[in-house]
């Protein structure tokens, strides 16, 4: 709260000092400058996220499978993705992951965390499976608690049943 | 954290029954006697006027404990109270008979006469007397001293003694209910820990939500104690055990996988609990003075919410081992497990009552959901509600009332509401917000 405050403080006041300055300059004709023609630089190109990164593996190898209603069997699709992120976690040996596993509202709290839990474990196993270290995997249920498809609908039900990975926050740690 | 806790259990009640003349009950019972068994269509017509006041300190709040009985009483769906504007007899005294036939013109069978009067250390004597307008005489009196900022659980006390002497059980006013008070979005909850009565008066935060969520908050059937779950970002959920008086929390599941689905058993002594280790989920139970943790069921199923008889013999708990979720009985040492529901759709959080007789549980069927009861052998099955969500059963302490949530429509609010063990008064409990995952209290001392 501190820092923010003396950062706001020191954004009005150099807008002070930038406004006093204006108001101090002479006002002038401008002599006519010659210059050298400027070649234009190149427009640097993107290439999408950091490599290793969690935006690359959302974009690039996909961090969520989902599951049908009470269900935790992977589905092929959900192989292939899971197949993906082993490869991935291969090409970067120093990640470790989080596989949080979620369900939709239609069931009762407590056994909504075990199937949580059911398909975090079923995720992680498939991933151990193509040779991924168990070390690196930590598996969460949050049960109905955490959707991120807030209608009560097939479509916000379907996504709500998922195991999403996501990165744990200190690389190496 | 814990700034907003209120301490009032700390102040101990004085109950004392005063009037000498109080009559014989059980030649009086027949003639008012509510039998709580049945489904009651036509509740008892009671007259509560405001408590007597003579002293002008003492006034408003005898006016407020009034209004609060009437409300308990209301509430119950056992009984009617009668409009005051109608009555005929204005009370001056509760030391003298009532006219009879005053009450009796206004179709009242009870008549609930009290005063309250300031005591020379500062405190309140709530006195009250019940009437038979029936059959002119006294059913029974009894009289509270406490301070006057604890008239509110005098009211509730009043209401226990009107229940108890009618009906011949024991009440469930002077109670309280912790739940999960939710705010914000459904993909970004807050879920604290919350108390409050049984009417809802005084809810308070008991927790913070910035750190972790609570959900399955449980009473200790013996101890001002609640354990729960806490829901982390970061790690695994954890049971916690919360001592309401003192604040004081710890974890009590440390184990590597989650912990969760917390009850007390009977005696306040151990803990059930499902516990998850690689995905697989078995029902545990703790001894909370050892800490010893030992495991009860043990297959490939999801066995969890479990729920002790009252006896300490039995465990009721819901397992998918059969290919769908249902619920199970087994002995409190993990033998002799077996299946009591049949039913089609899904059964879950068993709760046993208090009497022993029933097991309030949640059943799914093609998209709804309903709160039912059932024999702890499996017979005699009941659906007592039904909506988009209903979730989570809790027993008043004398085993006659059912408090659960709902979700009436997809997407709506969540509240708390309770009904009847006849299926009947089905009534919204008063929350401050949002409010799931209720939990009633034993009755207070």
């Amino acid at each position: 709260m501190l820092s923010r405050n003396s950062f706001i403080a020191a954004g009005m006041l150099s807008i002070l000092l930038g406004l006093s300055a204006c108001a101090s300059k002479p006002v002038e004709a401008e002599p006519p400058v010659t210059r050298d023609p400027v070649a234009e630089a190149p427009t640097p190109e993107p290439v999408g996220p950091v490599p290793g990164s969690l935006e690359d593996l959302k974009q690039n190898v996909g961090n969520m499978v989902y599951f049908g209603y009470d269900q935790y069997n992977l589905t092929p699709e959900a192989q292939a993705t899971l197949a993906r992120q082993a490869a991935w976690l291969q090409e970067y040996p120093e990640t470790r992951i989080r596989i949080a596993g979620n369900c939709d509202e239609r069931g009762t709290r407590e056994y909504n965390l075990a199937l949580g839990a059911r398909r975090a474990n079923a995720a992680k196993n498939f991933l151990v499976s193509q040779g991924v270290d168990p070390a690196r995997i930590t598996t969460i249920s949050f049960g109905k608690e955490r959707p991120i498809d807030p209608n009560s609908n097939e479509a916000a039900w379907s996504k709500n049943r998922n195991a999403m990975t996501t990165l744990m926050s200190s690389v190496g740690s | 954290m814990m700034s907003g806790r209120k301490s009032f259990l700390a102040i101990i009640f004085t109950a004392l029954v005063f009037f000498a003349s109080a009559a014989s009950m059980s030649g009086a019972l027949a003639q008012v006697r509510i039998d709580i068994t049945q489904g009651n269509t036509n509740p008892m017509p009671i007259a509560v006027p405001d408590y007597i006041a003579n002293d002008p300190s003492t006034q408003g709040l005898a006016t407020d404990l009034t209004m609060v009985v009437m409300a308990n009483l209301e509430r119950s769906g056992l009984f009617k109270p009668i409009d005051q504007r109608a009555y005929v007899q204005k009370l001056e005294t509760i030391h003298e008979k009532p006219r009879f036939a005053d009450w009796r013109m206004i179709n009242a069978k009870i008549l609930v006469a009290g005063e309250v009067v300031p005591l020379p250390d500062g405190r309140i004597q709530v006195n009250t007397r019940l009437w038979d307008v029936t059959a002119n005489q006294q059913l029974a009196s009894i009289g509270f001293k406490t301070p006057p900022e604890n008239w509110r659980r005098s009211a509730h006390k009043v209401s226990d003694f009107i229940y108890k002497t009618i009906t011949g059980e024991d009440g469930y006013f002077d109670t309280r209910v912790v739940f999960v008070g939710e705010s914000g979005p459904k993909t970004n909850r807050v879920k604290r820990l919350m108390i409050m009565d049984q009417d809802g008066a005084n809810p308070v935060p008991l927790t913070d939500g910035l750190d972790y969520d609570v959900l399955t908050p449980r009473f200790s059937p013996t101890q001002q104690q609640i354990t729960y779950m806490a829901l982390f970002d970061d790690r695994p959920a954890q049971v916690y055990l919360f001592n309401i008086e003192t604040g004081e929390q710890e974890s009590i599941g440390t184990y590597r996988g989650m912990t969760f689905a917390p009850r007390f058993s009977p005696d306040g002594q151990q803990v059930v609990m499902s516990f998850e280790r690689g995905g697989n989920t078995e029902i545990a139970v703790m001894d909370l003075r050892t800490r010893k943790i030992r495991q009860l069921t043990n297959n490939p199923a999801i066995d969890t919410s479990p729920s002790m008889s009252p006896d300490g013999d039995y465990i009721t708990f819901s397992s998918d081992r059969g290919g769908s979720q249902q619920i199970y009985v087994m002995n409190a040492n993990g033998s002799n497990q077996k299946r009591i529901t049949f039913g089609d759709g899904r059964y879950g959080t068993p709760v046993w009552s208090p009497r022993g007789d029933l097991i309030a549980f949640t059943r799914q069927y093609q998209g709804r959901f309903y709160i039912g009861v059932i024999r702890p052998d499996g017979s005699g099955e009941r659906l007592l509600t039904e909506s988009y969500l209903d979730e989570g059963p809790t027993w008043s302490p004398n085993g006659r009332v059912i408090m659960f949530f709902r979700e009436n429509r997809p997407g709506g609010p969540v509240s708390l509401w309770s009904i009847d063990l006849t299926g009947k008064n089905l009534r919204r409990v008063p929350t401050p917000g949002e409010s799931s995952d209720p939990a009633w209290s034993p009755l207070l001392n």
